[in-house]
């Protein structure tokens, strides 16, 4: 006999057979419910770690847990959750966006120049300015999927374009919005009496719907995940990746633009300055919410949490007297501890 | 005479610098399985990507019964009836089992929104139907390499496939696993269906296929019927040549002190005071079963796993190596199964890989790189080992895998090894390279290399190796000369467990 037509069985099998009635008990084996708990184990971890903050901090000072101080935790993590939130999509892709800090002062100032310079009327300008981040994000994602230009360096030339063009438009000065007073009432005005819950956090709360609703229950999150686990493979199955991807930054745009709407009317002034490192504080808060810069992994409850840990740790410190230096410190070590803990989770799993 | 199933005539397709195709002919009748063979690099990938719509024919027709398909995407490909598993894994580890096999095609509702229990139940119809026993809501990444092939295979006969067109299909798969998956292809199998399928182990196309054609550098060179047909004459047709299999290694009785020495290895997993010799101009084969620990003696000896007891003698000095480089240092090259992850930079040129392991060698005492003895070496090394490279700037992922594991091997030798140890050198490699691989570890023994090669294939090890160790569990359980040694001892001592009932058997 040729050694070619050998039967190397004997070599490749590994669990030497073990009878059994049907062909199929080899490939039986295995134990998916197990499995599938561990993807919620994650974030139940996430926020635990969450609550654990928010005790350790209530039994520091008594001035921490109070409905006023949670209300601004709130507030204070609107608008980089905002941003977070349409983030965790392009970096679910495997993609990454730099430019939505310097994008979002960017809306603003277009606000700016929708309502006071051209003296538009509030609704029509508010959803031009979304529009506006929207255009930012469609930019950016032409960029990326078409003359495909790596993530990274797309949206790092997005970061500066906007960054300069807050100046240029504004000439380096506020826009104060005079002609339409109004303005300051979204993010500000309150909605339930007898305390200060602001409109802003409620839009952030119904945009966490949104998006975890777009995120888990449609075509678009679907692809989302599809495209950041296995690109190629996505695009043999029929997917056209590239429309996705461009629709995926357009989506993360038109957040940047209602984050831009958002901070300029809390600020009742759309400031041409700014901006420029936000990003990175809205793609930490994504980290640490477990989404995976890998691509294929994460989830909006993630998110929200890692941008509520951001900003209770933020509050917090201040609340108990830690110098502001020390602060940047404090979010820096929990950034690298929650990524290596979840490596070391991965490596285990 | 009605048409064929699928025609494939006259297609040809080039790409820069290679023409991979060349008028080529197949036809595919109703209900046959087809198996399509050749050397790596013959041009099987090509044509399969030409069917899946990945990419256009420079000139040719395809024909689907009788009529005439154009192929514009793999999208289109699919909606034509034409199914294909790709040799490497096409899935989404993220998600899950059911979304895999329906991506792209999943209903919405409002034009937005999916129902995933309705995928799930869909999902649950197809597996019913195909008997698999896979779980809809289970995530792929959970999935053994096994169930992610059954994976695939759902999601290509999920399309209304006519064609069904197969890869490489087994080369994950054990052998209970094989069983299944030729279960499928014969339920698969009907009047009007066929699968074209693609294999390098011949053993399995005397099984599954009707009848075998054969490609040759991009070229049709012929059709058999399986059953009447020897694998040698396929093996011949592949390569152009006779290959003769009864080759033994003439006996020769080691000289000498050991070059490499080895006595009581064991680790904390797995070995158990493995001890044995390697002479200079011997090639010692290890044979055993998978998960024997023929990897792990190499890895323990290069120092890539900790060792828990055990000497190790290099020319009969006790050395202590702690890592690969340190081995390297003391001559002893080991050459991964994994040539892929651990042999080669695939993105880097055939000359940068050659001198990886020696690059110091190849440094000014500024630490300046000598471009020029690194190409003067790349080429010697080009021609010695007859690396089929259009230059030694080549990158290494535009070689074939023989070419490939050549690289690797030169890589040592560059370094001036003198004990090479070799982990499945021949896998995933075709059979006529793998013929120019057993003849260069010969030389490289006849040149007074001193050799270890595992193998999970026995005709290699007898094929190839002077004598022949053999594990079991972590032991050594026998080392045989090549004249005593055959497939049946091997396979004897190979299965020699300590306690009974460990490993059904």
């Amino acid at each position: 006999m040729s050694p070619i037509t050998t039967k190397p069985s004997s070599g490749r099998s590994d669990t030497a057979t073990t009878p059994s009635t049907s062909a199929y008990a080899a490939i039986e084996a295995g134990n998916p419910r197990f499995a599938r708990l561990r993807g919620s184990l994650q974030q139940l971890l996430a926020f635990a770690s969450l609550i654990v903050i928010v005790a350790v901090f209530s039994f520091a000072s008594p001035h921490f847990f109070t409905a006023n101080n949670l209300v601004s935790i709130l507030t204070a993590a609107t608008v980089t959750g905002i941003l977070a939130l349409g983030t965790t999509f392009v970096i679910i892709t495997g993609g990454i966006d730099l430019s939505i800090g310097t994008g979002m002062v960017l809306c603003g100032v277009m606000a700016g120049v929708f309502l006071t310079y051209l003296g538009w009327p509030l609704w029509l300008g508010v959803t031009a300015t979304i529009v506006f981040g929207g255009i930012i994000g469609l930019v950016n994602g032409v960029n990326v999927s078409v003359l495909g230009i790596p993530p990274f360096i797309a949206t790092l030339g997005m970061m500066l374009i906007a960054a300069g063009l807050s100046l240029v438009i504004s000439g380096t000065k506020p826009i104060y919005f005079t002609e339409t007073p109004d303005f300051q009432s979204i993010m500000n005005l309150s909605i339930i009496p007898g305390m200060r819950f602001p409109l802003g956090v409620a839009i952030f709360i119904v945009m966490i719907i949104v998006a975890a609703v777009l995120l888990s229950k449609t075509i678009l999150g679907r692809y989302t995940f599809s495209i950041g686990s296995n690109e190629a493979a996505t695009a043999l199955s029929g997917v056209n990746v590239r429309r996705w991807k461009i629709i995926i930054y357009t989506l993360a745009g038109l957040f940047v633009g209602l984050a831009g709407v958002l901070s300029a009317s809390r600020l009742s002034s759309a400031q041409p300055t700014g901006g420029m490192g936000l990003e990175l504080e809205a793609i930490a808060a994504v980290v640490i919410g477990g989404t995976s810069l890998q691509g294929g992994k994460g989830s909006i409850v993630g998110t929200v949490i890692g941008a509520l840990i951001m900003a209770v740790l933020t509050n917090g410190l201040r609340i108990i007297s830690v110098p502001q230096e020390w602060q940047s410190v404090a979010v820096g070590i929990v950034i690298l501890v929650a990524v290596y803990l979840d490596m070391l989770r991965r490596r285990r799993g | 005479m009605t048409a064929a199933l699928l025609e494939v005539e006259g297609v040809s397709k080039g790409f820069p610098g290679v023409q991979a195709l060349a008028d080529v002919q197949l036809e595919l009748r109703h209900g046959e399985v087809l198996a399509l063979v050749g050397e790596n690099g013959a041009g099987k990938s090509t044509l399969m990507k030409l069917l899946a719509g990945i990419h256009t024919p420079d000139a040719g027709t395809f024909r689907l019964n009788g009529r005439e398909l154009s192929i514009e995407g793999p999208r289109q490909a699919q909606e034509l009836g034409i199914s294909i598993i790709h040799q490497e894994f096409n899935l989404m580890p993220d998600l899950t089992v059911a979304q895999n096999i329906f991506i792209g095609r999943e209903h919405r509702q409002a034009g937005l929104f999916l129902d995933d229990r309705a995928l799930n139940r869909r999902a649950q119809e197809l597996f019913d139907r195909l008997g698999l026993a896979l779980d809809p809501a289970e995530r792929v990444e959970q999935l053994t390499v096994a169930r992610q092939q059954m994976v695939e295979i759902a999601k290509a006969l999920s399309f209304d496939a006519k064609v069904l067109i197969m890869d490489e299909p087994t080369a994950a798969l054990n052998d209970a696993e094989v069983d299944v998956l030729f279960e499928l292809i014969e339920r698969f199998r009907t009047a009007d269906t066929g699968v074209i399928y693609i294999s390098h182990r011949m053993e399995e196309l005397s099984r599954i296929s009707d009848r075998i054609s054969v490609l040759r550098d991009g070229r049709y060179v012929g059709t058999r019927v399986t059953a009447e047909t020897a694998p040698s004459e396929i093996i011949s047709l592949m390569v152009g040549r006779e290959i003769s299999g009864e080759q033994r290694p003439a006996p020769r009785t080691p000289e000498g002190e050991p070059v490499l020495s080895v006595r009581g290895l064991s680790t904390r997993q797995l070995l158990r005071e493995v001890s044995f010799d390697v002479h200079a101009g011997e090639i010692l084969g290890f044979a055993g079963l998978m998960g024997a620990g023929r990897t792990e003696v190499a890895r323990a000896i290069v120092g890539a796993d900790r060792r828990e007891s055990g000497e190790i003698r290099v020319r009969g000095r006790v050395v202590s190596i702690s890592s690969p480089a340190e081995a390297a240092g003391l001559g002893i090259g080991y050459l991964s199964e994994d040539r892929k992850q651990l042999g080669v930079l695939l993105e880097r040129s055939v000359r940068e890989n050659l001198v990886l392991s020696s690059l110091r060698e190849y440094t000014s005492g500024l630490g300046f790189v000598r471009d020029g003895r690194i190409e003067a070496t790349g080429r010697e090394y080009v021609e010695k080992l007859r690396i089929k490279t259009p230059s030694t700037a080549q990158l290494v992922q535009n070689l074939s895998g023989g070419n490939q594991q050549k690289v690797v091997i030169a890589k040592w030798l560059v370094k001036d090894c003198d004990v090479l140890i070799f982990d499945e050198p021949t896998r995933g490699i075709d059979v006529g390279a793998k013929e120019e691989i057993y003849g260069l570890l010969r030389r490289l023994a006849d040149e007074g290399k001193a050799i270890i090669m595992i193998s999970s294939e026995l005709p290699e090890v007898l094929r190839l190796s002077d004598r022949i160790a053999v594990m079991a569990e972590g032991r050594l359980t026998a080392v045989l000369d090549n004249a005593e040694a055959t497939q049946e001892n091997l396979m004897d001592y190979a299965t020699r467990f300590s306690s009974e009932g460990t490993i059904a058997r």
